[in-house]
């Protein structure tokens, strides 16, 4: 009866033990989730900041600007230009 | 002498009397069950306070190590119909201080504190000089500087996260998109009307930390932030700043006041472009003027003028008062009804109902409109949409001014047939354009994407009417009508001009407000584009010469965007002489 005893203390001790470590290991990998997740969210961030960025260097006047007076680009004129027929205009504007 | 004889019976050691004496079992019993009671006073009181009345540890403890911390969300962004930037916030960072805590800085502290903050030290010293527990140091500082900041590690120094929206498309689309206060709230335009889906919600959550600071566990629940929902407008950046640039080239040229313009996709009635001048910068908002924030193409209405023309032929050829060719009398070129006198600025002789749209006659639009009853024509009015507001949702949309029929006088019915004593908005205007666009019916504006069929709307005309209203609105911009500079080059357009003075007062002034709204291509309508030129003051009024050039290149530009096939053969546009409008 003793031993047997003894036996279920142990059992209990080695199990006591193993929910330290758990909780111990579970500590770390969240932290570490959460070390994963700031930086998704600052990534997400300079996402939003470097959109921010090229939309500002793509603004139609700065692009009009840019081809006009650095390339010398012209508007055709109408009589050579053909538009394709087949073009389905909401095939094309999808957005990106 | 006698010896005491030891008793025969020895005594033993348990014999002893001072043993024998004995503890009494009560003193032990005693003892024992003192213990017992103080060991129970301790498993009760714990008990107490683990069990029954545990609040004020739990607090305690979670003082300590739990912290509720909240997790911002952001606002939705505010894209283009290609999904291009119109709004968008990003995160910045404020600095604010301890004023007590801060003065405890060095010299050297300080130095390095200001040089980042691009201040001198002395206005350092004059923010945190105040007696106050609180005073912002600087605000939406950019994250990078922000964490040098943090890294500096300075007394009664703090940092708060902030939002600060961007609008990189500037002047371009102000009116349309508006702008935001502090807090995120909407103030103007989209920012405005959207405000409850934009909005984010910030998520809150329990952790727990441990003594570095690093969050180690969730604990109870998590609320998980719902950031604001993007909105994406019909708008197309592209067609937008066509209509942008010409609008304010064409007021500039005409040293106008104001301007607006708009394009319109008929197929599913979203709003491609909506522009008005004079605008604003929305990054920027200091010193501005109402002038430049008014939505003029939304919230100002005008008397529209001859560009009204065609609504009244349509109901004509509708209810089958005239054809397309029946010839009108408008010789001398003047009309008097009751005791009022309505003239075209050119006289004419007899023109066909087709001519009259063509060169603009007033005198045969109110002989035209004299023949209806004063109710079908309030009612043709009503059915596209004048003297209601378009319902975009939109803040600040205007109904226009369409009075009762019961109060027409036949005059008042005469001028209204060309568009004077009726006011609308422009983007009424351009709505009730559709309707020739699409076979008479009236289409439901959207200032969203719409990735859905193509909407229904309300019959208006037959599908007969408005063939011949376009044939009319084509001839329009023939060189006999008003408006040939409206033309654009490969494609077949028709629209109509507006000359009307402006009402001030309750009285007409010399002033004008130019119109043109027209359709393209002719052969399968594709769009409506109207602009709206306010007191022309460079010689030119009429709306053919004033609003017809840039609904020209806003139009051709527009077309060429969407890609839509040229549906002409390629003539010279020629620049004739403006003809006679109004």
């Amino acid at each position: 009866m003793v031993r047997f005893n003894m036996i279920l203390l142990l059992i209990v001790v080695v199990c006591a033990l193993g929910v330290v470590t758990s909780q111990h290991r579970a500590r770390k990998l969240f932290q570490d989730l959460e070390g994963e997740q700031e930086r998704a969210r600052q990534l997400d961030v300079e996402f939003g900041q470097l959109q921010l960025e090229l939309s500002t260097w793509a603004t139609h006047p700065r692009i009009e600007q840019i081809a006009r007076d650095r390339l010398h680009m012209l508007l055709p004129d109408a009589r050579p230009v053909v538009t394709p027929a087949a073009v389905k205009p909401a095939a094309n504007r999808m957005g990106h | 002498m006698a010896v005491r004889r030891r008793p025969q019976r020895g005594h033993r050691f348990t014999e002893s009397p001072v043993l024998q004496l004995a503890l009494q079992g009560w003193r032990s019993r005693t003892v024992g069950l003192v213990l017992m009671g103080a060991f129970l006073l301790l498993v009760g009181r714990g008990f107490y306070l683990q069990v029954i009345n545990n609040d004020f540890l739990q607090e305690k403890g979670d003082s300590r190590y739990r912290r509720d911390i909240e997790v911002s969300a952001s606002r939705g962004k505010i894209v283009d119909r290609n999904g291009d930037m119109l709004a968008v916030s990003t995160p910045m960072k404020s600095i604010w201080a301890i004023p007590g805590d801060a003065r405890t800085m060095t010299a050297a502290q300080k130095k390095q504190l200001s040089a980042l903050l691009e201040m001198s030290v002395r206005e350092l010293d004059g923010k945190i000089a105040s007696e106050k527990t609180f005073t912002f140091v600087k605000r939406q500082l950019p994250p990078e500087t922000a964490d040098r900041i943090a890294a500096l590690k300075l007394p009664g120094i703090h940092q708060e996260l902030e939002y600060r929206r961007y609008y990189p498309t500037g002047d371009m689309t102000a009116h349309i998109v508006g702008f935001t206060g502090v807090d995120d709230k909407g103030l103007e335009g989209v920012e405005l009307a959207f405000q409850q889906s934009l909005l984010g919600h910030p998520g809150s959550r329990t952790v727990i930390r441990d003594r570095r600071g690093s969050i180690v566990e969730d604990v109870g629940a998590t609320k998980p932030p719902q950031d604001g929902k993007d909105v994406r407008l019909a708008l197309d950046s592209k067609i937008q700043y066509l209509a942008y640039s010409n609008l304010k080239a064409a007021v500039e040229s005409n040293n106008a006041k104001a301007g607006g313009a708009i394009v319109i996709d008929t197929r599913s009635g979203e709003i491609l472009a909506l522009v008005n001048w004079p605008t604003y910068n929305p990054n920027n908002r200091h010193g501005l003027s109402g002038a430049q924030l008014r939505n003029r193409a939304l919230t100002d209405t005008f008397e529209p003028g001859s560009v009204m023309k065609p609504f009244t032929a349509a109901l004509a050829l509708d209810k089958g008062k005239v054809r397309f060719d029946t010839i009108i009398n408008c010789a001398p070129g003047h009309l008097t009804i009751g005791n009022a006198t309505i003239s075209d600025a050119h006289p004419h002789g007899a023109l066909t109902v087709a001519q009259v749209i063509q060169k603009s006659s007033n005198v045969g639009t109110a002989k035209i409109a004299l023949g209806f009853q004063p109710r079908e024509m309030w009612e043709m009015f009503d059915a596209v949409g004048f003297g209601q507001a378009p319902n975009l949702g939109f803040p600040g949309e205007v109904n226009g001014r369409l009075r009762p029929w019961k109060t027409w006088k036949p005059i008042e019915q005469a001028t209204m047939s060309y568009g004077h004593g009726i006011a609308v908005s422009l983007v009424q205007l351009a709505r009730a354009y559709t309707v020739f666009a699409r076979d008479g019916e009236l289409l439901p504006l959207s200032l969203t994407r719409l990735d859905d069929a193509p909407v229904r709307g309300i019959n208006v005309f037959s599908p007969q009417t408005v063939r011949e209203i376009r044939a009319m609105l084509e001839m329009a911009v023939q060189p006999e009508g008003t408006a040939p500079k409206a033309r654009v080059a490969g494609y077949r357009v028709g629209g109509k001009t507006g000359t009307a003075y402006k009402v001030e007062g309750g009285v007409y002034a010399k002033k004008y407000v130019a119109s043109f709204v027209g359709i393209a291509p002719i052969s399968e309508p594709r769009l409506v584009v109207a602009v709206m030129i306010d007191e022309p003051s460079n010689g030119a009024h009429f709306g053919g010469d004033v609003a017809g050039p840039a609904f020209s290149q806003i139009m051709s530009g527009a077309l060429r965007t969407m890609g839509i096939p040229s549906d002409a053969p390629v003539q010279v546009v020629a620049a004739a002489p403006g003809k006679e409008a109004l």
